[in-house]
């Protein structure tokens, strides 16, 4: 079950990959009654690129492989995300993912470091994982190890403080081995970010801080990793790819209604997407 | 009157001097250990580690959430991180980032909280870390660590990079005499040290407030008072045993300390003695306020919280016994 060093998938099956997460993400939620799905749909595919598209390089079976590029998962809510995933890659076994939310399980709400293999850091109150992320770089200097680090930001987490301190010490930091992900799905949590506190000019700010910026299509998996690939040949300041991206992508309903952001769907709901998923 | 003079304590550094020798110590014998500062280096004395060991140290600039999350990832990484900024900076300005990543899954880390207590005076409440204690005491995972004297602090600081875990250890600007005449100490993390035996009370201090803890003593010994004097140096595990047999041997307990009354040692000593062996308590330190900015000693006035405020409540904790 576990994989070492990771192969690329071939598109198709990667395409295949991103439909059962996007099924597995549906019935954790369903099945535990909360959770936030729609933010983790507009996830799929970046994640899908990262561990299964040859970008990350780690061993399932060796989570704390000192030489493993990191990921984390920095908007903690896409917590249901990251445990298909993981499980998917073979940390720990899928059944497993059907006791999200429930007592004694491992699959806490929001991810709590180590408490599975293969998380990173602790995240849910956001704008934490970027600062992490920075602190794996310098860690991996001073043990002479060249891993890249990933971290996936939501957008609307791009209004806490923290994540301007992080962008302004990773470029002081030359941190070319950084890659910052904003899944860039237009909503947070009380409606379309433009109406409640805007972001743009979102790519301008990262490049005023000293980022290499890189725009793509967050649901492109094929454009996702050729992306992945080019920031590595960055050298002297970190990256920033904004993936524009769909919330609730997948379903139809769930696209067209922010108020998603933050709640399961009903089992009826839950057949409903299925059904769309399974004919997509 | 000096901190330490009536009892006849011998003058020592300030103890944030202390920590930025010890902390020079440490690296040099543990190249695991990183430092990161909020620039206040200088106030920290981790300037001393940024001289020798400057591949070692980051200034993380004025940014403490983001220097301690930063932190969390250095751990992650086996290294021992010591993250150090005032300590009212760090745990105000940070405290989500200390539980979020460092609290919750026990991270390795270690956090020094400068310039702890009243005692920076004259940069006034703002930078004050009045209530350090019982906010870190919020974060369940983490040992909480209050050196009084060099001594212990030199201790304090090993005692922090090897125990696995968060720790919490607070320093301060003020010169603290020495406590331990032979420069040296026992120091067990949970296991608090008498400094002073006696059987008709018992205070409890931690910090500064063990020197003014043996001055109080000092005078009460005069009026033929003889008061134990424990070094709580560790808030967090506490030490059970030596308070519940404070309670039982002395049958009066006064606790002193540079913090706030709400949330800080006191207020868990108290717990602990309710639990155990309930007898008379008194409790020194600030009662809910902000000081002014003034040199420490107006302030310790000021505040009540001089030796002979701790006699004060001493006598009165002695007298509630009958």
């Amino acid at each position: 079950m576990s994989v070492t060093l990771t192969q690329a998938l071939d598109l198709q099956t990667m395409r295949e990959k991103a439909r059962s997460l996007r099924l597995d993400v549906l019935d954790m939620t369903t099945l535990a009654r909360s959770g936030h799905p729609s933010s983790c749909f507009s996830s799929i595919e970046i994640m899908t690129a990262l561990y299964f598209g040859g970008i990350l390089r780690y061993r399932s079976d060796e989570p704390h492989w000192p030489e493993r590029d990191r990921f984390i998962m920095s908007k903690g809510h896409a917590a249901p995300l990251l445990y298909a995933v993981l499980a998917h890659a073979g940390y720990f076994d899928r059944e497993e993912l059907w006791t999200l939310r429930q007592v004694n399980s491992r699959l806490e709400g929001h991810p709590i470091e180590d408490k599975l293999p293969g998380i990173e850091t602790t995240t849910g109150s956001l704008g934490k994982g970027l600062s992490v992320g920075l602190g794996h770089v310098l860690g991996g200097r001073l043990n002479n190890l060249n891993y890249r680090v990933h971290v996936l930001l939501g957008d609307g987490e791009c209004q806490e403080g923290q994540i301007w301190e992080a962008a302004i010490a990773a470029a002081h930091f030359k941190a070319d081995n950084l890659v910052a992900i904003v899944d860039y799905n237009k909503y947070q949590e009380t409606g379309p970010i433009s109406r409640e506190m805007e972001l743009e000019p979102f790519a301008e700010k990262w490049r005023a801080f000293g980022w290499h910026v890189e725009e793509v299509d967050g649901h492109e998996i094929q454009a996702l990793i050729e992306t992945f690939k080019a920031v590595q040949e960055v050298k002297g300041q970190p990256s920033m790819i904004i993936a524009h991206t769909t919330k609730g992508k997948g379903v139809s309903f769930v696209e067209a209604d922010y108020t998603f952001h933050g709640r399961a769907l009903t089992p009826e709901e839950a057949a409903r997407a299925r059904e769309e998923l399974l004919c997509s | 009157m000096q901190l330490g003079e009536r009892a006849g304590l011998k003058p020592a550094p300030p103890l944030r001097d202390v920590f930025g020798e010890a902390l020079l110590d440490l690296c040099r014998d543990n190249p695991r250990v990183v430092v990161l500062d909020g620039d206040l280096s200088n106030s920290t004395q981790t300037k001393y580690v940024r001289e020798a060991f400057p591949q070692r140290f980051f200034n993380i600039g004025l940014a403490e959430s983001n220097l301690i999350s930063i932190g969390a990832g250095l751990a992650a990484c086996g290294l021992i991180p010591f993250l150090t900024s005032f300590s009212s900076f760090l745990l105000c300005n940070a405290y989500d980032q200390l539980r979020i990543s460092i609290a919750l899954a026990s991270v390795n880390a270690k956090v020094v909280g400068s310039h702890g207590g009243i005692t920076l005076g004259k940069d006034g409440p703002t930078a004050m870390g009045i209530e350090d204690l019982a906010l870190v005491g919020g974060l369940p995972t983490f040992t909480i660590l209050v050196p009084s004297d060099p001594a212990s602090m030199h201790k304090a600081v090993r005692a922090a990079a090897e125990h696995v875990g968060p720790v919490f250890l607070r320093s301060s600007r003020l010169a603290a005499p020495h406590i331990y005449p032979d420069h040296d100490c026992p120091f067990e993390i949970g296991k608090a040290n008498v400094v002073r035996e006696g059987s008709d009370l018992t205070i409890i201090g931690c910090g500064l407030m063990v020197s003014a803890a043996l001055d109080a003593a000092a005078s009460l010994a005069d009026e033929g008072m003889e008061a134990r004097v424990i070094d709580m140096h560790t808030i967090r595990p506490m030490d059970v045993e030596a308070i519940a047999a404070a309670a039982r041997e002395t049958g009066a307990i006064v606790t002193a300390e540079e913090h706030l009354l709400h949330g800080g040692m006191g207020s868990n000593i108290a717990r602990i003695v309710a639990a155990t062996h309930a007898v008379p308590m008194r409790f020194v330190g600030l009662a809910d306020t902000y000081t002014d900015s003034a040199d420490p000693y107006d302030l310790f006035e000021k505040y009540s919280l001089t030796p002979t405020d701790i006699a004060i409540a001493a006598r009165e904790a002695v007298a509630a016994k009958r």
